[in-house]
C-alpha cells in the first residue's frame, strides 16, 4: 500500500497573540503550504483542528472561511472537534483522506484562541466537556490532575519533587524552541514552591492558556518526491476513547484510550515501544508525562517517574520526551497541539531541530483530550 | 415523605449482569446490557480513593473547591462517585466519609453550560 507522507509543515508562534483565530490558522497554513511548495487550489480536502472557536470567540465554520482565504476552494472541509487531543484526531483524518484515495493532497490546520478570556472562564470552556454530574461539582481538568497525582504517587511510592522534574526539563527544552510560549529555565525549588493549584500539584505542574496554530500537508508518498526530498511518512496512526465519567476507570493511574491507540499504532508501524527514538507527550499537566510514558510501553507501570528523574527522559536521555518543551513550555492552544506535537516530530526526523536536535529515525506522538478521554497516537518515520 | 425527599438519592445503576455504574449509562459500559436496578448510596459510608483541593475554579465554583473521589462497597460490587467535601479536615486516602445532600453545588448559569440542561443538586462527602 502507498504510505502517507508529509511534506510541508508549519507552527506559528505561540503565546498570547493579538491575531484572532482566522488569522492564526491563515498564518500556520499559508506557511506549511509554502513550505511544501503546494498551490492553495491543490488542496482536496482540509481539516481544521479546533476544539471551541465558538465558545471562545463566536466565530464558526472556520474551515470553510479559512478555504476561502488560502485559495482552496473547492476544497471539502471538514472540523475535527476532540477536545484537547483534535490536533490528533486531524493527523488521523487527514490520513484516512490521503490512504483512502479520496484526496491527494490534504492540509491539516490546528488552532486555538484563548488568552483573551481569563483564566476561570478558559478553564470552564474547557470542564464543559464533562458529564453533569462532575460539572456541577465544578470539577476542572487540573482538578482530575491533583486527584489522579495524589493517587500516582502513594500507589507507586514516588516523592513530590519527581513530578517537579518534568517542568523543570521541558522548560529546559522550550528555551531553545523560537515558538515557546516560555522560554525560561525554572528550577526545581521554583516549581515546589509556586501557588497551589489542586494539591497536590503547583502552578509550575500546569500548562498555560495560549493562542496559536500550526499546520501539516499529506499526500501519497509516491507522489511525495514531486514536492521535495524531505519529508517523512506517517507509518502509524490510530485513536480509541476511554471513559467519559472519569471516576469510572479501575485504576485511575492508567489510560486506556493511551494503551489502546498506541498499540493499534506500534501494530500498523510494525515496530514496538523500544523502536522509538524520540516522543512528544501531552504534558497538560506534568503527571500526564508519567501515564503516557508508561502506558505508551515506554516504562513499566509506576516506574515513568524514575526514568525522568534519572534524566532517560532528557534531551541527551536514551528516550528524550519532549525536546519542543512540551505543552508545559510551549503552551497548549487546544486545537493546534497535537498538530505541534507532529511539527516537532517532523523538525526532528528532517535533521531541523536546531539547538534541540536529537538523533531520530522514529519519533511517536501521544495527544490526549478530556482527562484521557479520547487519545491519538501517532508514528511518523524518515521513509 | 415529601416530593422533595423522595428525589435525594445518590443512585448507581445495575445491569442485569450485576454490573454497577455511577451516574447510569444508555447502555452498561461493562457489558451493553440495559441497566435495570438502581442501588441509592446517599445513606451509605463511602471510602476516599483519592481527593484535592482546587484553588482555580471557574465562574460560580466555591474557591477553594474540596473533591473526593469516593468508593463504595455494596452488594455485589463496588462503585465510585465524585464529588465536593464539605471540609479537607481530616481527609486522606482511605478515609471514611458519608454523603450530605446540598441544593445547589455550584452557581447555574454563571459557567457556560445551559442551567436547564442538567441539575445543579447532589451530594457532598462529609469526613465521619
Amino acid at each position: 500500500m502507498d504510505r502517507v507522507a508529509i511534506v510541508g509543515a508549519s507552527m506559528t508562534q505561540f503565546g498570547d497573540r493579538d491575531a484572532w483565530l482566522l488569522d492564526l490558522l491563515a498564518e500556520a497554513g499559508d506557511a506549511a503550504l509554502d513550505d511544501a511548495g503546494v498551490d492553495g487550489d491543490d488542496v482536496d480536502h482540509l481539516y481544521v483542528s479546533n476544539m471551541a472557536s465558538g465558545e471562545f470567540e463566536g466565530q464558526t465554520g472556520v474551515p470553510n472561511a479559512l478555504a476561502h482565504d488560502l485559495a482552496a476552494m473547492p476544497a471539502h472541509t471538514a472540523r475535527i472537534d476532540q477536545t484537547s487531543s483534535s490536533g490528533g484526531a486531524g493527523i488521523y483524518a487527514a490520513w484516512q483522506s490521503v490512504a483512502s484515495g479520496a484526496s491527494e493532497t490534504t492540509l491539516l490546520v490546528g488552532g486555538e484562541k484563548m488568552t483573551h478570556r481569563t483564566t476561570g472562564e478558559a478553564t470552564d470552556v474547557i470542564a464543559s466537556l464533562t458529564h453533569p454530574v462532575e460539572y456541577k461539582h465544578g470539577v476542572t481538568l487540573p482538578s482530575f490532575a491533583g486527584l489522579t497525582a495524589r493517587k500516582y504517587l502513594d500507589q507507586y511510592d514516588a516523592p513530590r519533587e519527581s513530578l517537579g522534574k518534568v517542568a523543570v526539563k521541558n522548560h529546559e527544552n522550550g528555551l531553545d524552541n523560537p515558538h515557546a510560549q516560555f522560554r525560561k529555565e525554572v528550577d526545581l525549588e521554583t516549581v515546589l514552591e509556586s501557588p497551589i493549584v489542586a494539591d497536590p500539584l503547583r502552578l509550575y505542574d500546569f500548562c498555560p492558556i495560549t493562542d496559536g496554530s500550526a499546520a501539516l500537508v499529506f499526500c501519497p508518498e509516491s507522489v511525495a518526491a514531486e514536492y521535495t526530498d524531505d519529508y517523512v511518512v506517517v507509518s502509524g496512526v490510530a485513536g480509541a476513547t476511554d471513559t467519559h465519567v472519569v471516576h469510572e476507570r479501575d485504576d485511575p493511574t492508567t489510560m486506556r484510550g493511551v494503551v489502546e491507540s498506541s498499540n493499534q499504532a506500534y501494530e500498523m508501524a510494525g515496530l514496538g515501544p523500544d523502536d522509538v527514538d524520540v516522543a512528544e507527550l501531552h504534558d497538560m499537566f506534568t503527571i500526564l508525562e508519567f501515564l503516557q510514558s508508561e502506558d505508551l510501553g515506554f516504562f513499566e507501570k509506576g516506574e515513568g517517574w524514575k526514568a525522568v528523574r534519572d534524566g532517560v527522559t532528557d534531551r541527551d536521555g536514551d528516550l528524550p520526551i519532549n525536546t519542543s518543551g512540551g505543552l508545559k513550555s510551549k503552551g497548549h492552544p487546544l486545537g493546534a497541539s497535537g498538530v505541534a506535537q507532529a511539527y516537532e516530530l517532523y523538525q526532528q526526523l528532517l535533521g531541523n531541530a536546531g539547538d534541540r536536535q536529537v538523533d531520530a529515525e522514529v519519533g511517536l506522538a501521544c495527544n490526549v483530550g478530556g482527562f484521557g478521554n479520547c487519545v491519538t497516537t501517532t508514528i511518523l518515520e524518515q521513509p | 415523605m415529601s416530593d422533595d425527599d423522595t428525589e435525594r438519592r445518590l443512585d448507581a445503576h445495575r445491569c442485569e449482569n450485576g454490573h454497577l455504574s455511577y451516574p447510569g449509562h444508555t447502555r452498561c459500559p461493562d457489558c451493553g446490557a440495559e441497566q435495570t436496578e438502581t442501588v441509592d448510596l446517599s445513606e451509605r459510608t463511602g471510602e476516599v480513593v483519592t481527593w484535592t483541593t482546587s484553588t482555580a475554579t471557574p465562574p460560580g465554583v466555591r474557591e477553594p473547591n474540596h473533591l473526593a473521589i469516593v468508593e463504595f462497597e455494596v452488594e455485589g460490587g463496588a462503585v465510585r462517585a465524585l464529588g465536593q467535601l464539605t471540609t479537607a479536615d481530616g481527609v486522606d486516602i482511605g478515609a471514611a466519609v458519608e454523603p450530605v445532600y446540598c441544593e445547589e453545588l455550584r452557581e447555574p448559569g454563571a459557567g457556560i453550560r445551559e442551567p436547564d440542561s442538567q441539575a445543579w443538586d447532589g451530594y457532598r462527602f462529609e469526613p465521619v
